[in-house]
């Protein structure tokens, strides 16, 4: 439905929505700008705006000081790992809290967020004392499992809004063609919930990347994911500001990049149900 | 599933790591002296077959995550990169394994040790960490800008002199701060300075019956001075401003005189430096009490009694703190990139002497610390810029921030004082001081 929109209003929108847009990436492009100057440029009272003596020697730095790689390879399988075994867990919990609610429901949803109202310090002693006694201190799977309880709520919350929006008839009736529960799930349910499901999987892959506190204190090198990687280069005393906007610009380009090529899907998923 | 053989492919990796026979777990700081460690230790590797799995972090995060292994019991690590705070208190928790087979090893030369240094890592006469490198804090001031004040740095300026000149070197208009100080609030960042600074104003942090001394005259005088000196001749902005900001300001001319870490030198002398050849140092000030205003601390490394592999961590203490490590940084990068701060040897060799122009103050500012005395009247405690107690660092940060905002003029010295002996007064109690 078109609505007749004066023209200074739409360019006002626009410079608006640029401005704040700018706002939002400035952070990041000056992290990229950074990375391809010298030290002494990158710290310098009066910044440059474009490196002047462009160099690639931070990124050279950085991988001979660390390793790239293998910091990725974990990030990859504690993202990826942590949110399909999410998933796994999320969509029946999902289903049932969906469509067989029973009057205590909301209090269970509600107290499922809750976990995620305490600040990560406040249980660090506990969890690491499990991790020592279960040997999964540096452990890839050991991160993956607190990853996915981490973002448990979070996908189970969103999985829940998204299932809320499927008429419950559409079960009901592929359940009087005689589907069994797990048909029902996997054959009617999941198909017609894929948008969801699928910003879910993004978002809690951006999440489980950009995990810091567990990820950090939890490993000692052998299972560092990106984030220890980034926070290896960054120090209160000496010039490290070039090599940590390398180091950090490394550790966001496959994320940043996962988002660009899935903006559609994240944004359609976002607002999915919000429009009615 | 495409996945699954990727994680199996991870839990593999993960298991391997845990099997293999002698690999160190080495946490450190991230520094140019640590990394620089990190570099050259493929020869300790192939001289021992002892493979290095390092982790490096900031300095903060690094605090945290050897704090909550070693209090935990986590074994995570093999060797930790600790501080003079936390060395004895640590030590007296019975967390770190006592460095005897450094002591009796007559070519690592413990006597060689700088008996400053020495003395803060020790408990009860056993040394329980190696220092790497060593510092205290002194005067960096810009010989042109003192010359057209017409003044001449001595050796040993009081806060009157540096007072003095502060102001007089000050030109706004060409943007040129007389002094630049830390105002960053932190325990490590502005309470650093500012409790050495107390010191040689006759201040302390408690009495001997560990009562806070925020109420006492002295520190008023540490508190007026610091303040007005910053608001006559600082930077504009100086509360945000810690280490890495100030070094940047006197890097690029506009700090006539910079009063912090002995490491600085080589920073403000280097190749980053537009004022390297009008550099020269001093020590710190003091007010004729006998007692200067700079402080010490050592990155050392430690063993933490959760380790498996105490020997072989020895052995790499031993490779990394003792006169040959030395030696290998000369050969390899010159002998001014050599750790400093830890022997006494290195203070006595002549090409060290050459290279490094801030030796003989270096030496100086650190062998007049004196942690176990560290202001005029008597104290319970241990530390220069800091007490060594479990408490301090949440007390001191604290009232760092209520220094900051008086720094920033967002409350006067007078409330910014007596909220900090309020604060200070009630967590002693809390903790079981204060009877």
């Amino acid at each position: 439905m078109a609505r007749n929109v004066s023209t200074p209003t739409k360019v006002g929108f626009t410079i608006a929505a640029w401005a704040v847009a700018l706002l939002l990436f400035a952070p990041i492009l000056w992290t990229l700008l950074t990375a391809f100057k010298t030290e002494s440029e990158a710290i310098a009272s009066s910044p440059t705006f474009l490196p002047q003596n462009f160099t690639l020697e931070n990124f050279a730095a950085v991988q001979e000081r660390s390793d790239y790689f293998k910091h990725a390879f974990n990030s990859i399988v504690v993202s990826v790992g942590s949110t399909l075994l999410g998933l796994i867990i999320g969509v029946p919990a999902a289903w049932a809290m969906a469509f067989a609610p029973t009057k205590r429901t909301k209090d269970i949803l509600m107290w499922m967020l809750s976990t995620k109202m305490m600040p990560a310090v406040g249980v660090l002693i506990p969890i690491y004392l499990i991790f020592r006694d279960l040997r999964l201190l540096d452990t890839v799977h050991g991160l993956t499992i607190i990853m996915t309880l981490i973002n448990l709520p979070i996908i189970i919350w969103m999985l829940y809004t998204y299932f809320k929006e499927i008429p419950v008839d559409i079960l009901e009736a592929a359940r009087m063609d005689g589907a069994e529960l797990w048909n029902e799930i996997v054959h009617v349910l999941v198909p017609m919930a894929v948008p969801g499901i699928a910003s879910t999987l993004l978002l809690n892959v951006i999440l489980a990347w950009n995990e810091a506190f567990w990820t950090i204190t939890l490993t000692s090198g052998r299972a560092g994911t990106l984030t220890a990687f980034i926070s290896s280069f960054s120090s209160p005393q000496g010039l490290f500001l070039a090599k940590l906007s390398a180091a950090s610009l490394l550790a966001i380009a496959p994320i940043l990049l996962l988002g660009w090529f899935s903006q559609k899907q994240l944004v359609r998923g976002l607002t999915f149900g919000a429009v009615k | 599933m495409k996945l699954t053989p990727i994680l199996m492919g991870a839990f593999t990796l993960a298991l391997a790591g845990t099997a293999s026979a002698q690999t160190l777990t080495i946490a450190t700081v991230n520094n140019g002296d640590m990394i620089r460690m990190q570099g050259l230790s493929s020869a300790f590797t192939d001289e021992t077959g002892i493979d290095l799995n390092w982790v490096v972090l900031e300095e903060n995060t690094l605090r945290q995550n050897v704090t909550t292994d070693i209090a935990t019991n986590g074994g995570q690590y093999d060797v930790m990169t600790i501080g003079t705070y936390e060395a004895p208190i640590w030590a007296k928790q019975g967390w770190l394994v006592p460095l005897d087979g450094l002591s009796a090893d007559a070519a690592y030369d413990v006597d060689d040790l700088l008996p400053a240094i020495r003395g803060g890592l020790s408990l009860d006469g056993k040394l329980y960490a190696a220092p790497f490198y060593g510092e205290s804090s002194m005067v960096m001031y810009r010989k042109d800008l003192m010359e057209k004040a017409g003044l001449t740095m001595p050796d040993a300026p009081t806060w009157e002199f540096i007072g003095e000149a502060a102001r007089a070197m000050t030109d706004r208009d060409n943007d040129i701060n007389g002094i630049c100080l830390r105002g960053k609030a932190g325990w490590g960042e502005n309470m650093a300075f500012l409790t050495a600074m107390s010191n040689s104003f006759g201040a302390r942090w408690f009495d001997e019956d560990w009562k806070p001394q925020f109420d006492q005259p002295e520190w008023k005088a540490t508190l007026d001075t610091y303040l007005s000196l910053m608001n006559d001749a600082g930077p504009a902005g100086a509360s945000s401003n810690g280490f890495n900001e100030n070094l940047t300001l006197f890097q690029q001319g506009k700090c006539g005189m910079w009063i912090d870490a002995t490491v600085a030198a080589s920073f403000v002398t280097g190749p980053d430096s537009t004022v390297a050849d009008q550099v020269g140092f001093a020590l710190a000030p003091d007010n004729g009490l006998g007692k200067r205003g700079n402080w010490l601390w050592a990155w050392s490394l430690a063993i933490p009694t959760s380790s498996q592999n105490t020997e072989a961590a020895e052995k790499f203490i031993n490779w990394a703190t003792n006169k040959d490590y030395l030696a290998t940084v000369a050969a390899e990068e010159g002998w001014a990139s050599v750790p400093p701060g830890t022997r006494t040897s290195l203070y006595e060799n002549a090409d060290y002497q050459a290279a490094a122009p801030f030796a003989k103050m270096t030496l100086e500012s650190i062998n007049s610390a004196d942690p176990t005395n560290p202001t005029v009247k008597p104290v319970p405690y241990v530390g220069v810029q800091f007490v060594a107690i479990p408490e301090f660092a949440g007390i001191a940060t604290n009232i760092g921030q209520l220094f900051s905002a008086a720094l920033a003029g967002q409350m006067s010295a007078d409330d910014a004082l007596a909220q900090a002996q309020d604060a200070a007064t009630r967590d002693m109690t809390r903790a079981g001081y204060i009877k």
